[in-house]
């Protein structure tokens, strides 16, 4: 009895996760006959699913396909972000690719050294290896312990691994792109867990969990909507996806129907798909998220000698990074401090006190002090409170703004950066002054702020203006803010692909249908936030643009 | 992934020929999830060849019995229009008993709009129909007129073949076909009630006048005659097309069986006496020198005389003369809600909405050798018969012309097709199947595609075997079938390419070697079509490897190659990358006497197309492997939607609907959000989960009770735990 009972356990003994088997295309007699039984067996009604199998094309491709299988290889920061500067910080990759990816930026320090490190990383499961993150020009990144976990023994029960990185949120982010474009997409809210669960590897008591959380997506994909406003990236995508919606219903209105328009001009079609292009990358050079990723942003301090600059630039990084003294002009290069303005890596600048001097080491320090505040994203103007507003800030501030303006004639769009007046020295400030200055300059700038460089005070305040002023909100909890930046970071980088392999078929004279391909994955790629329906749009394009219909 | 899922395992584990004795004894009904087998067990011997076999064996109909108004069918078609036609043909084929019933026996395959087959789009599924073992594609090939090549230079997977055929040849021709299978009986009749069984299974139909014919599979096309009612300015009369009386009834009977029906509008132009127009000053549109084919059946190869079309244009006068009457009109009179289908708008919205454009082309197609009715392509209107005359006299060429058939629009009766699953047989009723312009579509092609696929399955379920489904991306079939299935319809649904995500995977070159071995499989190709379908593709592929192997090394050719394609040639080049060059073909491979005798025109086709965009096409193939590996993951059908409270309220009503049989189509699902698609999977598998507890449980406790049974034959507590 034992035995036959045995028997009709053993089905679900060993419970397969059906729906991840992966299917083959050109199913050989044996996995279609799987594939049949599976089918009956997942439904009342016997189904026959028959996939794409070109005979022409059997064969070709089998080693390819093996490569791709599963739902896409997923990678994202999975430790804490903005909490200040931690030890270290975690990059997980998971996915049928996850190593591919992996090595494509990870080189093992030992191998690297052995073989010139350009024979695919074939790592052992569970074995830490110590080595570097570069980026794609073969810059190193990062000083990382990679850490396969390979499938099933992980966390996902696919192939996954992690990169120990250092826990600069610099780092970290700068470790996930390079992961991002070796192939990798950005993982949603809570899907490393859902992958888990799909998998097998979580029990059921944790599904409701993950099914709140993601449904606070949709909250979070209303979120990122609203996110327009900063920086303008979303409505920058949408209106990227618009203009290849166009180009699409151009092209495809005339393959359905050819005899009823008039011809294309691919002259004109060429230079929207050039300019677009263009457009594409721009956004990409000018992306917040680049330069912030890079660099992190530029704080200068500037001001009259003597207001505190050096004092708010210590009280504000905690450290004794400048030398603070008495004497007017005492800061003569920039000081540079790193600090953490929510998660958000910031550069801050001390400079040397602008006036007319006589003296050649100071008008230098005077002369970089005006570069820095002509090369800073933030500008804060620091006056002590014991002084008020003068005369002299008024000229310096003019000052800077004509030289602002004339050195960036040059380019397109002149940008001036958002400027911050901070009054220093708050706490021995004459009262009745204050509200009148404020007055006076609220038009040059955004924001107003108190701050006592002595006892700190204030300087949360500042760093909210500062974010402020940028259109960047305060990431409220791990990281949020950035995960949408980043995911419309993702997006453009897929769009410009696709851009890039269009160009490639405009210049191989591909027929045209071929460039269909690549400008509905662009559009594809912008619109994923809303999962929009291409086909349905292009069409009511279509029809709405062109008189159709013989 | 449903609860039945592990029940179900068992059984596949289990040899299932053991399990008929033991069903038969113990139930004699059972319920319709094991009806795959029941089928087996109604007729142990198979298909019905006669009458009186099945008399002798069935039980359902005995009252009946004696009379002579009955008979009985593995198959009932109902319609004899294209998709009638087709799913007929097909399920006579595979062996099935087939009843086809008509209103009117001189109307089979009928063309009552524009008499052509393809064009863009639809040009693949009729290749499609064709390598699947269908009629259409023969039947183009057969009655053509004229023949043309479409977007030839805008790529592979959009090339289109389209053919003006004789509108009574090709009835007729379909006729005789349709007529000379012995497996296929005809009938006018009109079918006002469908008849079904204790189990919501299909039973047969009854007629208007009496006759109830019965069959375990019944296809419903019914074209634009359910409840039809034709048009001319504001008169109106019931008919299903001009001249042929609507049907009455089979609405309301399937309104009364809970099916959700709703109305659609389309139209035809008026025709004009070829004899009174004057072609003189008109622009002639002749047929392609070297004719392409549908069939991939060289036996349908026969080159005839083409015939010319001619194109015209709408002038000032037609202009003014329609904005003076816009008040004549349907739809800006007020009289009629319905607007028509975007991609054929009537003569008088192509005017008021695309003011700018002076002039708009007409074409004027012949409708046969014999008849002398012209087709004005792109003059469909709303306005009555007495300004119509005047309005086609506006055109050059046509100032004296005579009318033969005024322009008329029809309004008819379909059934949203969510209520189909993507094999067409209804969610409702077990062995009822939707084909055609029932299911909201327009075109002879959309409707041959619909009918072969129902008329494979109506066979099939007749006989006890699993219904075949096409998955969106392997044709243009699969996809119409899953647009249907799961979209919402606004105006009657035609096959467009920009529908096809992955339309340069499903081109007409590869139409058979994607579809064919499945037809043959099947059993709608037969020895000789597969003969010829295998030794295809040996030559292409010998071909493929032959242009690898042989390499060239400067000469003439390599000279033309290089200003071809204004690429450098190597030495010792490969042919096969002298034709991954551009604008290279294998012609020129042919003119320097590189190219092989023995293959057709399309074979070489193939072998350029495969070589030329082989990476183009792995790309799209890998790209598609991983949207089927995320979306082909299957729904249970009995989902409570509505108590996920994780899904959107929007997305529980419309999942509740259209109940998708994918999380592929789940996600097509206007209104259906990504986030609700994870709930829905994380929803999905949690309950998978929950159900295999649940029943290894049961099954602890069952096997502890029948452990007697369980010991002496392990296959008899398995069939037990499942017919539970």
């Amino acid at each position: 009895m034992a035995s036959s009972l045995i028997r009709l356990l053993l089905p679900w003994r060993q419970p397969k996760p059906h729906h991840l088997f992966p299917f083959s295309l050109n199913p050989t007699k044996t996995s279609f006959l799987f594939h049949l039984r599976r089918c009956q067996a997942s439904t009342s009604s016997p189904k026959r699913l028959i996939l794409t199998q070109d005979e022409r094309s059997k064969g070709s491709l089998s080693t390819e396909r093996e490569a791709i299988v599963g739902s896409g290889t997923i990678a994202a920061i999975v430790t804490s972000l903005g909490g200040g500067p931690a030890a270290v910080g975690i990059v997980r990759i998971s996915g049928p690719t996850a190593v591919a990816v992996a090595g494509q930026v990870f080189r093992p320090v030992k191998r690297w050294k052995e073989e010139g490190g350009c024979v695919a990383w074939r790592p052992k499961s569970h074995f830490v290896e110590y080595g570097y993150v570069l980026d794609n020009d073969g810059n190193v990144i990062d000083e990382v312990l990679a850490v396969p976990m390979l499938a099933p023994r992980s966390y996902t029960r696919e192939d996954v691994v992690e990169l120990q990185c250092h826990g600069n949120d610099v780092c970290l982010h700068r470790v996930l792109r390079a992961c991002l474009e070796a192939g990798a997409t950005l993982a949603e809210p809570g899907e490393f867990t859902l992958r888990a669960f799909l998998n097998g590897r979580l029990d059921l008591s944790q599904a409701e969990n993950i099914a709140r959380l993601i449904s606070a997506k949709s909250a979070a994909a209303a979120d990122s909507a609203l996110a327009g406003i900063q920086g303008g990236f979303s409505s920058l995508v949408k209106s990227l996806k618009i203009q290849c919606i166009e180009l699409l219903t151009e092209l495809e209105a005339r393959l359905d129907f050819e005899d009823e328009l008039p011809p294309l001009c691919l002259p004109s079609l060429i230079d929207k798909i050039s300019v677009m292009q263009h457009d594409l990358q721009d956004a990409l050079d000018t992306a917040n998220y680049d330069k912030l990723l890079q660099s992190g942003l530029q704080i200068a301090i500037i001001g009259r000698p003597n207001v505190g600059k050096s004092s708010l630039l210590n009280a504000w990084s905690k450290s004794e990074r400048a030398i603070v003294t008495e004497i007017a002009g005492t800061t003569r290069d920039l000081v540079e401090a790193n600090v953490s303005i929510h998660g958000i890596p910031a550069t801050l600048l001390d400079t040397a006190g602008i006036r007319e001097t006589d003296d050649i080491v100071e008008k230098i320090g005077v002369k970089r002090s005006e570069a820095a505040a002509l090369a800073a994203d933030v500008i804060i103007m620091a006056i002590s409170a014991v002084d008020g507003w003068s005369e002299r800030d008024a000229k310096l501030i003019e000052h800077i703004v004509t030289s602002q303006k004339s050195a960036n004639q040059a380019m397109a769009a002149p940008i001036i950066a958002p400027m911050i007046l901070v009054i220093n020295k708050d706490d021995c400030k004459p009262k009745d002054l204050l509200v009148s200055f404020e007055e006076i300059c609220s038009g040059l700038f955004k924001k107003v702020v108190r701050t006592c460089a002595l006892t700190g005070a204030g300087i949360s305040e500042l760093e909210k203006a500062v974010l402020e002023v940028r259109g960047l909100e305060p990431i409220p909890s791990a990281g949020r803010k950035w995960t949408v930046n980043q995911r419309q970071f993702e997006q453009l980088l897929r769009a410009q692909e696709a851009f890039f392999r269009l160009h490639t078929s405009i210049e191989e004279q591909l027929p045209m249908d071929f460039w269909t391909i690549d400008l509905r994955e662009a559009a594809l790629a912008l619109g994923q936030i809303s999962g929009d329906d291409i086909s349905e749009e292009v069409l009511t394009s279509i029809f709405s643009k062109f008189c159709i219909g013989k | 992934m449903a609860s039945a899922t592990p029940r179900l395992l068992s059984f596949l584990f289990t040899p299932l020929r053991l399990t008929y004795p033991i069903h038969a004894i113990r139930t004699s009904h059972r319920s319709r999830t094991l009806s795959f087998l029941s089928f087996n067990l109604r007729r142990p011997n198979g298909r019905l060849r006669t009458v009186s076999s099945f008399a002798s064996n069935g039980t359902n109909g005995m009252e009946r019995m004696g009379q002579k108004d009955e008979e009985r069918y593995d198959v009932i078609v109902v319609g004899g229009g294209h998709a009638g036609c087709e799913a007929a043909l097909a399920s006579a084929r595979l062996g099935a008993r087939t009843l086809l019933l008509t209103l009117n026996l001189d109307r089979i395959a009928w063309q009552p709009c524009n008499p052509a087959v393809g064009g863009p789009a639809k040009s693949q599924l009729v290749h499609e129909v064709d390598a699947l073992g269908g009629e259409i594609g023969k039947m183009a090939d057969r009655c053509y007129l004229q023949k043309r090549v479409l977007n030839l230079s805008k790529g592979p997977a959009v090339r289109a073949l389209r053919a003006q055929t004789d509108k009574r040849e090709y009835a007729m021709e379909m006729k005789k076909v349709v007529e000379s299978n012995s497996n296929l009986f005809i009938r006018e009749a009109m079918v006002t009630e469908v008849l079904i069984g204790k189990n919501d299974n299909i039973q047969g139909v009854r007629t208007f006048f009496g006759m109830d014919f019965f069959a375990p599979s019944v296809v419903l096309t019914t074209g634009t005659f359910m409840s039809g009612k034709i048009w001319v300015g504001r008169a109106s009369m019931p008919a299903g097309r001009a001249g042929e009386s609507a049907s009455l009834g089979l609405t309301e009977n399937l309104q009364s069986l809970g099916f959700e029906t709703d109305r659609l509008k389309t139209g035809t132009p008026a025709r004009v006496d070829c004899r009174s127009v004057d072609f003189s000053g008109l622009e002639p549109q002749y047929g392609d020198e070297e004719v392409s084919w549908f069939s991939f059946d060289p036996e349908c190869h026969i080159e005839r005389e083409q015939m010319c079309c001619y194109l015209t244009r709408t002038t000032s006068e037609t202009h003014k003369l329609i904005r003076d009457n816009l008040n004549e009109t349907p739809t800006y009179g007020g009289w009629v809600d319905a607007k028509g289908p975007r991609y054929c708008p009537s003569i008088e919205d192509k005017i008021v909405r695309f003011r700018d454009k002076e002039s708009h082309q007409i074409f004027l197609e012949p409708e046969g050798r014999t008849v002398p009715e012209l087709y004005v392509q792109g003059f469909s209107t709303g306005l009555p018969e007495r300004l119509q005359l005047a309005l086609l006299r506006t055109l050059p060429g046509l100032e004296n012309c005579v009318m033969l058939r005024p322009a008329y629009a029809v309004e008819y009766d379909f059934l949203p097709a969510y209520q189909c699953s993507r094999s067409l047989m209804t969610k409702k009723i077990e062995g009822l199947f939707f084909s055609g312009q029932i299911n909201g579509t327009t075109g002879y092609e959309e409707a041959a595609a619909q009918g072969i696929i129902s008329g494979i399955n109506a066979a099939r379920h007749s006989e006890g075997k699993p219904v075949i489904v096409l998955e969106r991306e392997s044709s243009y079939i699969g996809t119409l079938i899953d647009d249907l299935v799961t979209k919402d319809l606004r105006e009657p649904y035609r096959m467009l390419t920009s529908r096809s995500e992955h339309r340069l995977l499903l081109r007409a070159d590869n139409a058979d070697s994607r579809l064919t071995p499945l037809g043959r499989e099947i059993g709608l190709i037969d020895d000789r079509r597969w003969d010829l379908y295998q030794s295809k593709q040996l030559r292409i592929k010998e071909e493929k490897e032959r242009l690898k192997n042989v390499r060239v090394s400067g000469g003439e050719f390599a000279a033309e190659v290089a200003t071809v394609s204004g690429q450098p040639v190597r030495d010792h080049t490969t042919l096969e990358s002298i034709l991954k060059k551009p604008h290279v073909q294998y012609k020129l491979l042919d003119k320097h006497g590189f190219g092989n005798e023995n293959l057709s025109k399309c074979e070489k086709d193939c072998v350029e197309i495969d070589i030329k965009y082989a990476g183009f096409i792995m790309r799209q193939q890998s790209h598609l492997q991983q949207i089927v590996n995320q979306e082909h993951k299957r729904l249970p059908e009995d989902l409570d939607y509505y108590s996920m409270t994780t899904l959107s309220h929007e997305s529980r009503e419309k999942l509740s609907k259209v109940r998708p049989q994918t999380i592929g189509q789940a996600s097509r699902i206007g209104g259906v959000s990504p986030a609700d698609i994870t709930a829905l999977l994380i929803w999905v598998e949690s309950n998978r989960r929950k159900a295999n507890q649940r029943t290894q449980q049961e099954l602890l406790r069952s096997g502890a009770t029948d452990n007697h049974m369980a010991a002496s034959s392990p296959t008899d507590s398995v069939v037990q735990a499942t017919a539970i």
